[in-house]
């Protein structure tokens, strides 16, 4: 870091000179291919990112402490992994891919600190980062106006598309309607109770799933409930529930609530086994918490799970497993911030450049056949093609397929008809 | 609003609203005795006060996994032990706080919200390297899971009564303690005149130092029971926080009865709107209807009355 920033005090001539003399003697003892898969920097760098010949500098951004770290903690992991994974396999454009952590801390005003540090004092190439959409909405700002490259790996509300974020999880028409055509035919739901933490992921999810299911299912909507961040007692939701008798619990209940909501419907006798649950906010990590025996049954629509039945992904849950511990879990958006250093390394590729508007432009058809979660494909929209499946929770905390889309589905950030 | 539902239905609803309610004093009593002692016997404003919950709920966690290894067939009983243990930990980090930090500050009561805030901070970041930063899953006796069917409609959770029977029994032994024991008068002396009890031979730091460590220690079996009910991560005390200083200051903070009186007033709305209307807007209402009995009534539903 240092040295980088001693070097951008003097002129580029004579940076440029420095470094071709301090890569002098270096040449003759690297092996002959690398050297001549390593274009020149000035090259594939013409925007003064932190990129050396030997070298490029990303960003880490997301929340490792305060509230969000119990959700942001697997994100962090997945992109060290994947960075390591490339450095073993030589980089990119035959750099070693360095990263600077920073901590977004929970708070979204942080957020957008931290991604201006990075874009403007770090020069970093891209950012991996961000989890809730508030986060999101605050660094998207200054993603634009430094033009900064972001990877976002959660599932989201949608509406929304920048040439500056590739979007790595799913938007809500790839979660929602496939899980919602799945229940309504093969569990028979006609009625459906809807229950959300209160903001605007599972607000705008809701709106969403409520159209599809009073317009194209031909259901109705038994009930729709939001509580605050946090909440921890669900007992008057859950006679509601009781009474109203509902086909399906849909389910958008975020973190630490989970676990008091899932605790709670036990105790309070409805039993998963029988009564359909789908949810689509939670995922191996939050059964952690919740315990397997309060949770066992329940449905949940993802791209991804740690179970799934593939070599990308057997290959994947071993790596991840070896770096961070056996008894580590991966949760579908842990996976989707895997994709993140993979998508970059490949769009930089294809693109011949480290420069953010080549990227851009590049990543549209960026195929990577290795993702754990099968095939991933981005769209001109800077969102990806991804299946989507169900999985239903096992006593140990992992969950058993039982359905995924046969086709890609193309994402759709702006559905029409649901807004 | 009513008209959805039939005559039996609204007998029902009521009756099941009226229990969740219940169950929804009981944690709030639980959550603030500890602080209701703490904030309203010694004037200390103890913000750490979740994270002294979170370490019981922690403590029940390493108790759980210490049964299921080494004592699988006792393991039916062990919520007891861990709630005794939850006491012992949080009751003992408490009595070391207060002698490390709070005593220093009894004569400038508001640099205790400073310090026992960032005391706060330092436990959740203890609690992220210690246990990591994601959540804990407390696995729970089988015998404490599940419901009893009263009626078709009616049914109860059983941690909801075991969460009863808890305050209840915790109420009573805080209450004799207070109330009767010599101890509990020494500590109510201490409280109304520091100088004067200290004069007639109450060692006046020693009963801080075990007010204090009682007030913690409640809060850890209180941590120790909420594993059946919320969740257990480093941050998960901060979700209790808000609704314990409520229920506290809305009774009058340094009555007993006050902090019992309001916690069932402030659960009792709150469950009885919560059914008909959403779950924010019960809390949102719930929330300015304190402020405004509160600046009816300032010093909360029950003030000692001291002569000023």
């Amino acid at each position: 870091m240092s040295d980088e920033k001693k070097t951008g005090l003097h002129s580029p001539l004579r940076r440029k000179l420095l470094m071709g003399m301090a890569a002098l003697p270096a040449i003759s003892m690297l092996p002959r291919t690398s050297f001549a898969q390593a274009p020149a920097t000035a090259a594939i760098n013409t925007t003064g990112l932190a990129v050396t010949d030997t070298e490029v500098t990303v960003g880490i951004l997301h929340s490792v402490t305060g509230t969000m770290a119990i959700s942001e903690t697997g994100s962090v992991q997945a992109e060290k992994l994947a960075i390591e994974q490339i450095n073993a396999m030589g980089g990119v454009l035959g750099r070693k891919i360095k990263f600077i952590q920073e901590d977004g801390a929970s708070d979204w005003p942080t957020f957008a600190e931290k991604a201006k540090k990075l874009l403007v004092n770090d020069k970093v190439a891209a950012i991996m980062g961000c989890w809730t959409s508030a986060s999101r909405k605050a660094v998207l700002p200054v993603m634009e106006q430094y033009n900064g490259m972001l990877y976002y790996p959660t599932f989201y509300e949608g509406l929304e598309q920048s040439k500056n974020v590739i979007y790595t999880g799913q938007e809500a028409t790839q979660q929602i309607l496939a899980g919602l055509d799945w229940v309504a035919k093969e569990k028979k739901g006609k009625s459906f109770y809807l229950i959300g933490s209160d903001y605007i992921w599972p607000r705008t999810s809701m709106k969403i799933a409520r159209k599809h299911i009073e317009g194209k299912l031909g259901g109705k909507v038994a009930g729709e409930e939001y509580f605050p961040l946090g909440h921890t007692q669900f007992n008057s939701v859950i006679n509601k529930i009781k009474l109203t008798k509902p086909d399906v619990i849909y389910a958008a209940v975020v973190g630490g609530s989970n676990v008091a909501f899932y605790k709670q419907l036990k105790a309070a006798g409805i039993d998963l086994s029988k009564q359909t649950m789908l949810t689509i906010s939670v995922t191996e990590d939050e059964i952690d918490g919740i315990g397997g025996e309060n949770i066992a049954g329940a449905y949940a629509c993802m791209k991804y799970f740690q179970s799934l039945d593939n070599p990308n992904n057997k290959e994947f849950v071993a790596a991840f497993k070896k770096m961070w511990g056996e008894k580590t879990v991966i949760g579908d958006v842990t996976q989707a911030a895997y994709l993140g250093p993979w998508l970059w390394k490949m769009t930089v590729e294809k693109a011949g450049s480290f420069d953010v508007d080549k990227i851009a432009a590049a990543s549209a058809g960026i195929e990577f056949t290795k993702a754990p979660e099968g095939y991933v494909k981005i769209h001109p929209n800077h969102h990806l093609w991804s299946k989507a499946r169900v999985g239903q929770a096992q006593l140990d905390g992992q969950f058993k397929v039982v359905f995924e889309t046969p086709e890609l589905i193309e994402p759709d950030p702006f559905p029409k008809g649901y807004q | 609003m009513f008209g959805d539902y039939s005559i039996g239905d609204l007998g029902a609803i009521f009756a099941m609203q009226g229990f969740a309610g219940l169950i929804l004093f009981s944690v709030y009593v639980l959550m603030a005795l500890g602080l209701a002692i703490i904030f309203g016997q010694m004037g200390v404003i103890n913000m750490a006060h979740g994270e002294f919950m979170i370490l019981g709920a922690y403590v029940t966690w390493m108790t759980s996994g210490f049964f299921q290894s080494y004592l699988p067939s006792l393991f039916s009983g062990y919520f007891f032990v861990a709630m005794i243990l939850a006491f012992i930990a949080s009751g003992a980090l408490g009595m070391l706080v207060e002698w490390g930090l709070i005593r220093h500050l009894y004569k400038r009561p508001l640099d205790t919200l400073l310090a026992t805030w960032g005391l706060s901070l330092i436990l959740q970041q203890a609690y992220r390297s210690v246990f990591g930063a994601r959540e804990v899953g407390v696995e729970l006796p089988s015998w404490m899971m599940g419901s009893k069917q009263v009626t078709d409609t009616i049914e109860v959770p059983i941690n909801g009564i075991f969460v009863m029977c808890l305050t209840l029994a915790i109420t009573m032994v805080v209450a004799w303690i207070m109330f009767k024991s010599r101890w509990g008068q020494q500590v109510r002396a201490v409280v109304q005149n520091r100088v004067m009890a200290g004069a007639v031979g109450i060692n006046t730091e020693k009963v801080d130092r075990y007010t204090f460590g009682l007030g913690c220690g409640i809060a850890g079996i209180a941590g120790s029971a909420f594993t059946m009910i919320g969740s257990t991560g480093p941050t998960s005390g901060q979700l209790y926080i808000v609704d314990t200083f409520l229920v506290v200051v809305f009774g009058g903070a340094a009555s007993l009865f006050g902090t019992i009186a309001s916690a069932f007033t402030i659960s009792q709305a709150q469950s009885t709107m919560e059914f008909f209307m959403s779950g924010s807007m019960a809390k949102v209402l719930t929330l300015l209807s304190i402020v405004a009995i509160l600046m009816i009534r300032p010093q909360g539903l029950f003030a000692l009355k001291v002569r000023k």
